[in-house]
């Protein structure tokens, strides 16, 4: 069972906005959450062609580095992200894996000409990184409206979200975690 | 995860493969994937697949063949085409050839999400659709035509050839045979099955009312139409309509009923739009409707145009066989509908249910079993729970010879006529010399008076 989270920052967000972050996602899923320097390679992910990163790629990178830690570990980019068949995604994790990765691009207001609005893009990043951490511990995708598991292809989705998996999904996570 | 929605990812790119799998896991679906056709035709094989998405470029055989060869498989497969390349050509040809829609790489996810929203809801509907439609014809088929005497079996082979056709159908039987049935067994089986079949009943409404009832009405068409009113060749539209006891329709209705029938359009009363309709027609007499054509009661060519193909249902008494079986299936029903533990009938019981002639056909069974039903005992029928004609000597045919039955159905003419000899040998259609030469042979007497 994992005993921690693992944020790996590889993002432009200040400590204080990282320490909001660990300390809300510690608290979802009632685990130790810490933040560290993330150790990736970007480069190695960039399509030119796209001018993306392939998220997978970076998932990959993720597993190979830091394979001897048992602690769930997803790295937050302020990169563009993609998985090949699709025009972009907001995260990529392994479903029941132990990582993920999440871009901060498309949850920002000004991607999409919006005034900027950092508390609200500290929100948005919150559920992106739940979300994606739900997979890792094997929760599916969910038809609740507000809970965090569900599916999100647009940002304004996100924000109808809570920060929280609805109680079927909670249930499940409790499960899922004591079971690992 | 089985019971999900299943989708089978074809591509020969392996990263396409992956990425496109790992998405829909994530959202709970059964997902496999394939890297060829060869591979997905294996896999479609094994077991039904919800959506299918095929790559167009494949080495080998590309996306097209493919869904040509799925389509043999699984004619209900719905498939999305995924490619690099789109054409407009290669589009129009996914879609004309069946394919559920077709998307360019990379695709936007929140479009993806759609579009297989969109195809599982499309396929459930039509899932849904063929279990409904299978329904209605497991309904359709527990009908209550019972019978498997031989007459029965040519009725039901004259159901079938004339249920495949669009032909007007006139079923003749006497009162009670099952008439109305036999027009419902047609349509069950027909193209019309989706549509309804509007039964009217034509000799229990007075002239006027009668055309009110099938052509509607306008708002004022005449007093106490307060609102317009379709009637029943409208509600008929796309299906069946059955003109029951058709030999009671007035001269007047008669003309505007054949002009429908030759025309497929008509007017509500008191309107003057035209209103087109497309139904079949099927309608039941027990009237001899030549002899009401030759006193001029009914319209030749209504008669012509209703008579095309005749259904004949045989009156129970010249299907003795089947009285046990219809018996037996009236009292499971009633049994059912009163929940009450009766489940047979006494042999006595039965023998004296066979026996009977029932006039009033299959009708007249069904009523005499919901009687004995009501006052009956469980768990059995018996003859004491039977109505009272059933017992009566003059109803109930004696078992054995020709002879007897003869001896037996003379002595109730006689009595029924009061020993009237001239009207007696009229209705047993003799003549008086043969009817004395008959009472002499089975030594019958005249009860004396008093």
């Amino acid at each position: 069972m994992a005993s921690a989270i693992n944020i790996l920052n590889a993002s432009k967000l200040e400590d204080e906005r990282l320490g909001e972050l660990s300390q809300v996602v510690g608290q979802v899923f009632g685990l130790r959450t810490y933040v560290t320097p993330a150790l990736l390679n970007l480069d190695r992910a960039f399509d030119a062609s796209r001018g993306q990163y392939n998220s997978t790629a970076l998932l990959v990178q993720l597993l190979n580095q830091y394979g001897q830690s048992d602690d769930k570990r997803i790295a937050v980019v302020a990169v563009d992200l993609f998985i090949p068949v699709l025009t972009f995604v907001f995260g990529e994790a392994q479903l029941k894996g132990p990582a993920a990765v999440v871009s901060t691009v498309r949850l920002s207001n000004p991607f999409y000409g919006l005034p900027r609005d950092e508390d609200l893009s500290l929100r948005r990043l919150e559920k992106e990184v739940v979300h994606e951490l739900g997979h890792t511990f094997g929760l599916y995708h969910c038809h609740q409206f507000e809970c965090v598991m569900r599916s999100s292809t647009y940002v304004e989705e996100l924000d109808l979200k809570r920060l929280s998996p609805c109680p079927d999904c909670n249930g499940q996570l409790k499960g899922l975690m004591l079971n690992k | 995860m089985n019971s999900n929605p299943s989708i089978l990812v074809v591509d020969d790119e392996q990263v396409v493969r992956d990425s496109l799998s790992k998405w829909f896991r994530e959202d709970g679906y059964h997902v496999s994937a394939a890297g060829s056709a060869a591979e997905a035709l294996q896999q479609l094989q094994g077991r039904k697949w919800d959506i299918l998405l095929l790559d167009i470029k494949m080495p080998g055989m590309d996306g097209m063949e493919l869904q040509q060869r799925i389509k043999e498989i699984d004619s209900t497969a719905t498939i999305i085409f995924i490619t690099a390349h789109a054409t407009v050509d290669t589009a129009v040809k996914a879609l004309k050839e069946g394919a559920f829609d077709y998307v360019t790489k990379p695709i936007d996810p929140d479009y993806l999400s759609h579009l297989v929203t969109n195809a599982l809801k499309q396929r459930n509907l039509f899932n849904e659709n063929l279990k409904l439609k299978e329904q209605i014809s497991e309904f359709s088929r527990a009908d209550e035509i019972v019978g498997e005497s031989s007459q029965m079996q040519k009725v039901y082979d004259l159901i079938q050839t004339v249920s495949k056709t669009d032909t007007t159908v006139m079923i003749r039987g006497e009162s009670g045979t099952g008439k109305e049935l036999i027009a419902r067994a047609i349509h069950s089986n027909s193209a019309r099955r989706y549509f309804p079949i509007v039964a009217v009943n034509c000799g229990a409404l007075p002239e006027g009312i009668l055309e009110s009832e099938l052509f509607g009405h306008e708002r004022g068409a005449f007093t106490g139409a307060q609102y317009r009113r379709k009637g029943k060749l409208e509600l008929a539209d796309g299906g069946t309509l059955f003109l029951d006891e058709v030999g009671n329709i007035d001269m007047k209705t008669q003309m505007d009923l054949l002009r429908v029938i030759e025309t497929k359009q008509f007017a509500r009363v008191g309107g003057n739009e035209i209103i087109r309709v497309d139904f079949r027609v099927i309608c039941a007499t027990n009237k001899d409707l030549e002899k009401a054509v030759s006193e001029g009661s009914f319209r030749e060519d209504l008669y012509y145009r209703l008579n095309v193909f005749t259904v004949f249902i045989p009156p129970l008494r010249e299907r003795k066989g089947d009285i046990p079986q219809l018996a037996n299936y009236f009292v499971q029903k009633y049994s059912r509908a009163m929940g009450k533990a009766i489940t047979a009938i006494s042999p006595e019981a039965m023998d004296t249910i066979v026996r009977y002639n029932w006039p009033g056909n299959v009708r007249e069974l069904e009523n005499a079993i919901e009687r004995a039903m009501v006052v009956g005992r469980p768990p059995i029928i018996k003859p004491e729970d039977l109505p009272y004609q059933l017992t009566e000597k003059n109803h109930v045919l004696p078992a054995g010879s020709l002879a007897a039955i003869e001896k037996a159905h003379i002595v109730s003419i006689l009595e029924q006529n009061r020993w009237n000899i001239s009207r007696s040998a009229e209705i047993l259609q003799i003549d008086r010399v043969t009817l004395y030469n008959k009472i002499e042979k089975y030594g019958l007497k005249k009860p004396s008076a008093g």
